[in-house]
């Protein structure tokens, strides 16, 4: 039937409309330029020559034995709605160009519109596997603006969290990873074990993620009376199971063999690329922003900064198990140490009057409605703050107009920034391998796209 | 002390303590960069036209990664840009082997601001200046593929500038028909 086939052909039609990316996408090797090329190659950090001078790539095979398929958005390995269109020589990758986007919301413009309150619910939004350190990056921007000074027992409390998150976030990334590997076993036990930190966030905030829990001026409440028995709990079955991941994968066979090797980038192309976190230590630089800018107190606490030697899927495997082990010894400390006081700062210009005093005090009330309809303001000036997330360096750069919102908020998000490494990392490897690497560099979509 | 001044005090801290020396003497010497150091932050302020050749000499003074740019629209601005153009674009660099942090910021004017790419330098630098173009449409001269990074490519606008409404235009998906 003639119409039908037409039918079918303008379907098929508008099916490509959908999911054409124009200018965003990747094109044939004779549309691309030479300059365009060498990103998509991965050859921009490591052969800068060829970018500086604009010259062609001498190893540009003939067109017709390579084709362009698409990995995702909608990919169980890709860790979200991630778009990578590779350019493949039977296996073997050619040159990748990640797709982003698909995510976008436009929260960087939403938090335009809230107020210095809620901004903070905004941020923990992005990087949803790490809230915490987005909720105390952004509290800790607004209180330098500020100039606010944070009682001892909020920056412990903060410290404490942020620890936590960073052990259950390096646990997703060990269970997906596990499980694009082909361990599920690792898939459970990571998902298992995140469990109990995400109820004790529960028991702390209300929710187990997007906790709003980390607020400019302190923290929202008070850790719970029995926080003590909760958090000793963690600190002593962890390690087991740490050690019980580690003899899973650390000496299993098949994974060493899927990961040593692979996916390699140096310190050098890590500079380039603005690459962070975990990737930037597994390549050899001991760069962490807890030790070489610190914050929060993070200088009187005892751990160290883990490092690798060859920058591959394996040593950043090594490096997160490292660093769990290193979050632990810091949760420890803080429980040792934790201060009496109180939990946000006494600044009444930030920080609304206790609950019980709203029942005795008309003031008190307005005062309450003040902070949370108009919000405070906050002095006009511009500040940058970056701290060590468990992705690398998550920062904010807020611009105040001396309102009670922000006039700018620019959220410098590690994923972001990190998947601009997958060039150098998948290129020359297998479609295989490229599976791990994005395990290894561990995209949150959500940071990604904002 | 009151606070203002205490602020003030900090402030020129800053300017002895956000480097070390040798840096610190390295941005002395380039020309047109001038320090506006906040809140005990590295800061200078240059021309966009003089931001190609910065950028080289920031990189061979020892700033190995950038690590964040971004773009700011001052319309509208009540105290009015520092640097009195509408745009501004910032760049923040660390220097690993210092243990440092210098911010850029870089002054764009014009309904269609130019700003020069420093993908050559940093080639982490290309998806920060995408995003730059997709959000407040500063074009960055000599970049490989300038394109829109995070919104659909038939978008129309640049969502981050002060005159694109919040919530004015719905939802729109590429290939879906045009809000007549």
């Amino acid at each position: 039937m003639p119409e039908q086939v037409e039918l079918e052909g303008i379907a098929a039609e508008a099916d490509r409309a959908r999911t054409d990316e124009g200018a965003q996408k990747m094109r044939g090797r004779d549309e691309t330029g030479s300059l365009e090329l060498a990103y998509e190659k991965g050859n921009a950090a490591g052969a800068r020559k060829a970018v500086m001078t604009n010259e062609p790539w001498s190893d540009v095979s003939d067109d017709d034995e390579t084709m362009i398929i698409n990995m995702g958005p909608q990919h169980p390995s890709t860790h979200g709605v991630l778009r990578l269109m590779l350019e493949l020589d039977a296996e073997t990758v050619v040159r990748v160009k990640p797709v982003i986007g698909y995510l976008h919301t436009g929260m960087e413009k939403t938090a335009e519109t809230l107020t210095f309150t809620q901004g903070a619910t905004n941020v923990t939004r992005m990087d949803y596997l790490a809230p915490m350190s987005n909720e105390l990056c952004w509290a800790l921007t607004v209180e330098k603006l500020l100039d606010l000074e944070i009682p001892p027992r909020a920056t412990a409390i903060r410290v404490l969290m942020a620890e936590l998150n960073r052990i259950s976030s390096h646990l997703v990334s060990l269970a997906t990873q596990g499980m694009d590997l082909g361990a599920i076993s690792m898939m459970i036990y990571g998902f298992r074990e995140r469990e109990e930190i995400l109820s004790f966030f529960e028991k702390c905030s209300g929710l187990r993620m997007n906790n709003d829990y980390i607020r400019p001026g302190g923290v929202a409440a008070d850790l719970p009376p029995d926080w003590e028995s909760d958090v000793a709990k963690i600190v002593e079955t962890f390690p087991a199971h740490i050690d019980e991941y580690e003899e899973l994968l650390t000496e299993n066979p098949i994974w060493r063999e899927r990961t040593i090797g692979v996916g390699s980038v140096t310190v050098e192309q890590c500079y380039a690329l603005g690459l962070t976190g975990p990737i930037l230590r597994a390549a050899g630089k001991a760069w962490d922003l807890r030790v070489d800018q610190p914050y929060c107190g993070y200088e009187t606490y005892d751990f160290d900064v883990i490092t690798g030697t060859n920058g591959d899927v394996f040593d950043r495997y090594k490096v997160r198990v490292g660093e769990m082990r290193e979050s632990i010894k810091i949760v420890k400390q803080v429980l040792d140490r934790m201060p009496e006081g109180d939990y946000r700062s006494q600044d009444k210009k930030v920080t609304p009057p206790p609950r019980i005093r709203i029942d005795e005090s008309m003031e008190a009330l307005i005062h309450h409605f003040k902070i949370f309809t108009e919000g405070y303001k906050v002095p006009a000036g511009e500040v940058y703050c970056a701290i060590e997330s468990p992705r690398g360096e998550i920062a904010n750069y807020l611009v105040s107009s001396g309102s009670s919102k922000p006039w700018r908020l620019h959220v410098r998000a590690p994923s972001f920034a990190n998947l601009q490494g997958l060039a150098p990392m998948m290129e020359g490897g297998l479609l295989a391998d490229a599976v791990a690497v994005i395990a290894s560099t561990d995209p949150v979509m959500g940071d990604v796209d904002r | 002390m009151s606070k203002s001044e205490a602020r003030e005090e900090n402030n020129k801290l800053g300017e002895a303590q956000g480097l070390p020396d040798e840096l610190g003497a390295v941005l002395a010497r380039i020309s047109g960069a001038e320090r506006v150091d906040q809140y005990g932050q590295a800061v200078i302020a240059i021309d966009a036209a003089a931001w190609a050749e910065v950028a080289v000499q920031l990189k061979e003074a020892g700033f190995e990664s950038l690590v964040d740019m971004c773009g700011v629209d001052y319309q509208g601005y009540e105290a009015g840009s520092a640097l009195g153009t509408r745009f501004e674009v910032v760049v923040n660099l660390i220097s690993c082997s210092y243990g440092a942090r210098l911010r850029v910021r870089i002054g764009v004017d014009g309904e269609a601001p130019v700003c020069p790419s420093v993908c050559a330098v940093w080639p982490g630098a290309n998806w920060f200046e995408r995003e730059a173009f997709d959000m407040f449409g500063i074009e960055f001269t000599g970049h490989p593929e300038l394109s829109r990074i995070l919104m659909p490519d038939d978008w129309s606008g640049h969502p981050l500038r002060k005159d694109f409404a919040v919530g004015a235009i719905p939802v729109q998906f590429s290939g879906a028909p045009r809000p007549q």
